[in-house]
């Protein structure tokens, strides 16, 4: 058994392509969400409005869609003939499986970093506008303080987005060497009869959101000890 | 605004560096049971050998392929359902239907044979199996339960056996396991149940030594297996790429597509686990087997059946019928 998954692992090329393509996808899953969560979650965290605490409460249920169901939404809207965005012929495609991991992961980061840059003093933007800064430029000094907390944001979203298997198969399908992911993989290797492949992405898989979700805490025990204060000098 | 350009970007870049990685990709959607014994990818390497097309297999049941042909999602089904075949063709969702292999189902069951169905017909098998069931507690039966081309042949062979399918099924002796071949064997398994499978499949998870159900029935007319390969009509769904279609089709029906059918897992597993139709169909019209797949798997046209009907076949292709 051991013998044959060292084996498969190294014999195995798959493997690798695999696992890049899973990195590949959730990697651009969370730089997408990242790039228009953050700007979404400062406005949401710095400006009082009306419907706030409405907007705020919908980004923090969406934490929670279930993955199938969003697969199957997506796999409707990219139907090549009845879907709305049929005609950009997206329905099997690893960008597919980018566009619906970022949309599952936009709620995690943007309320993740709500929460990010609320924890920071407000006294900042204020001390900034009154040395001259504009309303953007104390923006910006209100998101390097939360600095910390958006990269935790980033990195969380990142582990949903491997390990989810709904809009994998349901927009990607498991298509041998072309869309097949971790977490589809898995699946598609054992009713493929190649179990040791299977095990091998399995354990690629967990290790990844271990390392992962331990580098996390670790961080944030710093940040706890160490980093806040740091950050609090430089202003 | 930087946010929006760069999203943009990214997703506009993938979007070109994936599809030139499969603009020669044609989508076919093909039954688990094909998929899984591990033919098509051994066929999808000879073929990408050949031409420069990358086949792209989505391996689902034959009534979801079947849907998913229906909906223009894919170029070319690949599946062993001949009721569901016909409604498809005359749909008008297809065209270009040629056989390309056979096997046979088979009933496999524990070693014990609770039932004692080995030496029955397939009728009495199964009512000995539903008198066994209604007299245990426990799943008897596992089916596949997920309209593929299996649970159809299922279906035909209870209403054959004089049971009402929608009854049955409700029993508790039976078990539905909605999943691929591998799976519902698996599960058999699990269970000491008996279930309806594909020879290939069945063969491949046995000297795999993946399950330990043992076939007690097999190579009967009645549980003849026929897989068909068909395009998706251009003309109704225009998105479809007809030529790559043709190619494959070619391909599967060539002296080299289907010796490699033949051929597969012949090493492995000692014995093939499909036979090619081609030229057994051209030639050998006396033979029984040719009788039973011309019974089973032709389509209906008044007085004369066809592989393909005539109003089926594309004028620009007559070589496939030649």
């Amino acid at each position: 058994m051991l013998d044959d998954l060292i084996l498969s692992f190294s014999v195995d090329p798959r493997i690798v392509e695999i696992t890049l393509r899973s990195l590949f996808v959730s990697g651009s899953a969370a730089l997408i969400a990242a790039l228009w969560g953050i700007p979404i979650a400062t406005i949401i965290a710095t400006k009082n409005f009306h419907g706030k605490f409405l907007i705020k409460t919908i980004f923090n249920s969406l934490i929670g869609i279930p993955t199938v169901a969003l697969g199957f939404l997506l796999f409707l809207t990219f139907s090549r003939e009845n879907g709305p965005l049929g005609f950009l012929h997206l329905l099997y495609t690893p960008t597919a499986v980018i566009i619906g991991e970022a949309i599952l992961i936009t709620p995690i980061i943007v309320s993740m970093a709500v929460t990010a840059i609320e924890a920071v003093d407000p006294e900042i933007a204020n001390l900034a506008m009154t040395l001259g800064a504009s309303e953007a430029q104390a923006s910006f000094a209100v998101l390097k303080e939360a600095l910390g907390g958006i990269f935790l944001a980033g990195i969380a979203s990142f582990n949903r987005a491997i390990g989810e298997l709904g809009i994998a198969q349901f927009v990607g399908g498991f298509i041998f060497g072309q869309t097949e992911l971790l977490t589809t993989g898995i699946w598609i290797e054992l009713q493929l009869g190649n179990p040791e492949t299977s095990i091998a992405l399995m354990i690629i898989l967990l290790s990844m959101v271990f390392t992962i979700n331990l580098a996390l805490n670790t961080i944030q025990r710093m940040r706890g000890k160490e980093w806040k204060p740091l950050l609090n000098l430089e202003t | 605004m930087i946010a929006t350009v760069t999203t943009v970007l990214i997703i506009a870049g993938s979007y070109v560096y994936f599809q030139s990685l499969i603009r020669t990709r044609m989508m076919i959607s093909t039954t688990t049971s094909l998929y899984e014994t591990g033919l098509l990818n051994a066929t999808k390497q000879a073929f990408e050998a050949k031409y420069p097309i990358d086949l792209a297999f989505l391996a689902v049941g034959t009534g979801q392929a079947i849907l998913q042909a229906q909906g223009g999602n894919v170029d070319v089904l690949l599946v062993h359902s001949p009721s569901n075949e016909t409604q498809f063709l005359q749909g008008g969702d297809g065209v270009c239907r040629k056989i390309i292999a056979y096997n046979f189902f088979t009933i496999v069951g524990p070693s014990s044979d609770p039932a004692g169905i080995i030496g029955s017909t397939v009728t009495d098998a199964l009512k000995k199996i539903v008198d066994y069931g209604r007299n245990r507690t426990g799943r008897i039966w596992v089916s596949r339960g997920d309209g593929s081309g299996t649970h159809t042949k299922e279906k035909s062979l209870w209403a054959k056996a004089n049971f009402t399918y929608t009854q049955i099924s409700t029993e508790p002796w039976y078990a539905s396991s909605a999943q691929g071949m591998s799976q519902t064997l698996n599960m058999a398994n699990e269970f000491g149940a008996y279930t309806l499978s594909d020879t290939g499949t069945y063969w491949k998870l046995s000297k795999d030594g993946t399950v330990s159900l043992v076939a007690f029935i097999t190579e009967t007319k009645d549980l003849l297996n026929v897989y068909s390969v068909m395009a998706v009509n251009q003309t109704k769904h225009p998105s479809v790429n007809l030529t790559k279609a043709i190619t494959f089709i070619r391909y599967l029906i060539s002296d080299e597509g289907q010796q490699l059918i033949d051929n597969y897992g012949k090493d492995e597993y000692g014995q093939s686990l499909f036979h090619s139709t081609v030229q057994l169909l051209k030639q050998n019209a006396t033979l029984q087997i040719v009788q039973w797949i011309k019974d089973y798997a032709f389509i209906k046209e008044g007085n004369e059946s066809y592989e393909c009907p005539p109003q089926y076949r594309d004028s620009r292709y007559p070589d496939l019928y030649s």
